[in-house]
């Protein structure tokens, strides 16, 4: 599909590209290919790319001279399909435990969501998600597909000591902190996993056109899941889809 | 090597960035002010990425071991050595057990100290640049060791004479480009932002500065986006944030304008109550 899109300058040395602002699955598959493309092409120039629901921005490495020579350059290389190849996403399984002692917010959330426990774990878990881009912290999920039923404002008063690995729920959104970190979500598990490792020259497991899956455990498998890691001998491994 | 006698108000380790991370949430960090800390830098003929020092509003005490060459860039915040005062913008020789030591900044607000071939530290994620949860540790503390390139032979100053454009510290002109959410504003918010007189709030550190006063405004929220260094976000609440170098890589505020580099660099040298105004760059 073709969109309308909106090129400009950003500052000295990166351009702003602009698909309309939706949150759509067709447009992460336009935005992951046009940057595929960029990567593959430029790379020389190009020291880092940030992608979101709607934008690419692209930063060069040098102040740009003509900014009307790199509207073409990219233009042309968003046009040219020969490279346009199918993009491959990993799917993934995520262990959450939505055990009251790390769910510190799911006792709240089901009072006002007037909604048992039980139906809102099942809900957090019967469907798959998208990864749309990862921002806000290293290795923070930005993902699409939280069902309607869950979606609440976020917490009047940010909590201040959210926990690594705390899953929450804020407006539309559903995500997992990397960190601890201050937050306004309201949380209802937490997952052993690490999302970022910042040991590794790939920090982040998960990709930006990845699907998950969250899978609720037992607090006991929490822990043995949570030693696994701490020897280094628990590996977070894609699953094949329809597996 | 240097032992940290006394670390200083807020003293961390950068280079020039940790660069090809962003797309993972990473932020890019950095001296806050590049601009001195490369001055710095080129004057001992470092490499423009060798990391050095960064001393926020009081620097620190620092005693060495091994002889090298050091230059002090930035905020003036009357560097001495064994109790004499040097210069800035200077190199100077230091031998083994000599004491490097600073006070409170009388003008602008960082300080840089750079080192012959750099200090030397662990690289994580491509950079020395120190940020929680990426490096070790996030500052430099009191009784820190930090290691330097050893220095034997002879130096061959530069001939090439560089001045220290001092005005870095003290101008209150910032220069930015239209942000992308910037046709927005009504032409009196706009007034407001460019003709204005914007003052440092108390809020501001690697992260962020936010600016007064508030600017009252109904701009529609913006679909999460990408953000820079530089990048002026406008609240709902009306509060001005100019994110800086240990900024996050998204954001939700409308994006009004975005500052130049150069700008980032000098707003780096303000702090709270200092007053700025913005004009457009064409």
């Amino acid at each position: 599909m073709e969109y309308k899109l909106r090129y400009s300058q950003y500052n000295e040395r990166s351009i702003l590209i602009e698909w309309p602002a939706i949150i759509d699955e067709n447009i992460l598959e336009s935005i992951l290919n046009f940057k595929k493309k960029v990567s593959k092409n430029c790379i020389k120039q190009i020291v880092d790319i940030i992608h979101t629901y709607n934008s690419i921005l692209i930063i060069y490495d040098l102040t740009i001279e003509n900014i009307n020579d790199r509207f073409i350059e990219l233009k042309a290389l968003l046009k040219r399909q020969s490279e346009a190849t199918a993009m491959t996403s990993n799917h993934w399984e995520i262990p959450v435990c939505y055990d009251d002692e790390f769910g510190t917010d799911l006792e709240a959330f089901s009072i006002e969501k007037k909604m048992p426990k039980a139906e809102i774990i099942e809900r957090h878990t019967k469907d798959s998600y998208t990864v749309f881009f990862i921002g806000f912290l290293p290795g923070f999920l930005y993902l699409g597909g939280l069902d309607t039923k869950l979606h609440l404002d976020r917490k009047k008063t940010p909590n201040l000591d959210v926990k690594k690995g705390a899953v929450g729920i804020g407006g539309q959104q559903t995500g997992i902190y990397p960190q601890d970190s201050p937050g306004g979500w309201h949380i209802i598990g937490q997952t052993p996993v690490e999302l970022f490792n910042a040991a590794y020259d790939s920090p982040c497991p998960i990709q930006a056109g990845d699907i998950l899956k969250f899978v609720p455990i037992k607090k006991q498998t929490y822990f043995d899941i949570e030693s696994q890691i701490a020897r280094a001998t628990f590996q977070l491994k894609p699953i094949a889809p329809n597996d | 090597m240097i032992k940290v006698l006394k670390a200083g108000f807020y003293t961390t380790l950068q280079d020039s960035g940790r660069f090809g991370f962003r797309g993972y949430g990473v932020p890019v960090s950095g001296a806050m002010d590049s601009y001195s800390s490369q001055f710095a830098n080129a004057l001992l003929g470092n490499h423009e990425q060798a990391a050095v020092l960064e001393m926020t509003m009081v620097g620190g005490t620092f005693q060495f071991t091994a002889p090298t060459l050091i230059v002090i860039s930035g905020a003036l915040m009357e560097p001495h050595l064994n109790n004499e005062p040097i210069s800035q913008n200077a190199i100077t020789a230091v031998a083994p057990n000599d004491i490097l030591s600073f006070g409170k900044t009388s003008v602008g607000f960082r300080t840089y100290l750079a080192i012959k071939g750099g200090f030397v530290s662990e690289k994580r994620l491509n950079s020395q640049s120190q940020y929680s949860t990426i490096t070790a540790s996030s500052t430099i503390k009191n009784n820190d060791i930090l290691k330097y390139a050893s220095f034997s032979q002879e130096f061959q100053e530069s001939n090439a004479s560089v001045k220290y454009e001092d005005s870095i510290l003290v101008n209150a002109s910032l220069e930015a480009y239209k942000g992308p959410e910037f046709d927005g504003l009504s032409e009196h918010q706009k007034r407001d932002l460019l003709n204005g007189t914007l003052k440092v709030s108390k809020l501001n550190n690697r992260m962020a500065y936010q600016l007064e006063p508030l600017i009252p405004n109904d701009l529609i929220p913006i679909l999460t986006a990408p953000v820079l260094p530089g990048t002026v976000q406008l609240t709902p609440q009306g509060h001005l944030i100019v994110l800086m170098r240990d900024c996050q890589t998204t954001g939700g505020y409308p994006r009004v304008l975005q500052l130049t580099e150069r700008s980032i660099n000098s707003l780096s040298q303000k702090t709270v109550g200092n007053t700025l105004k913005i004009r457009l760059k064409e």
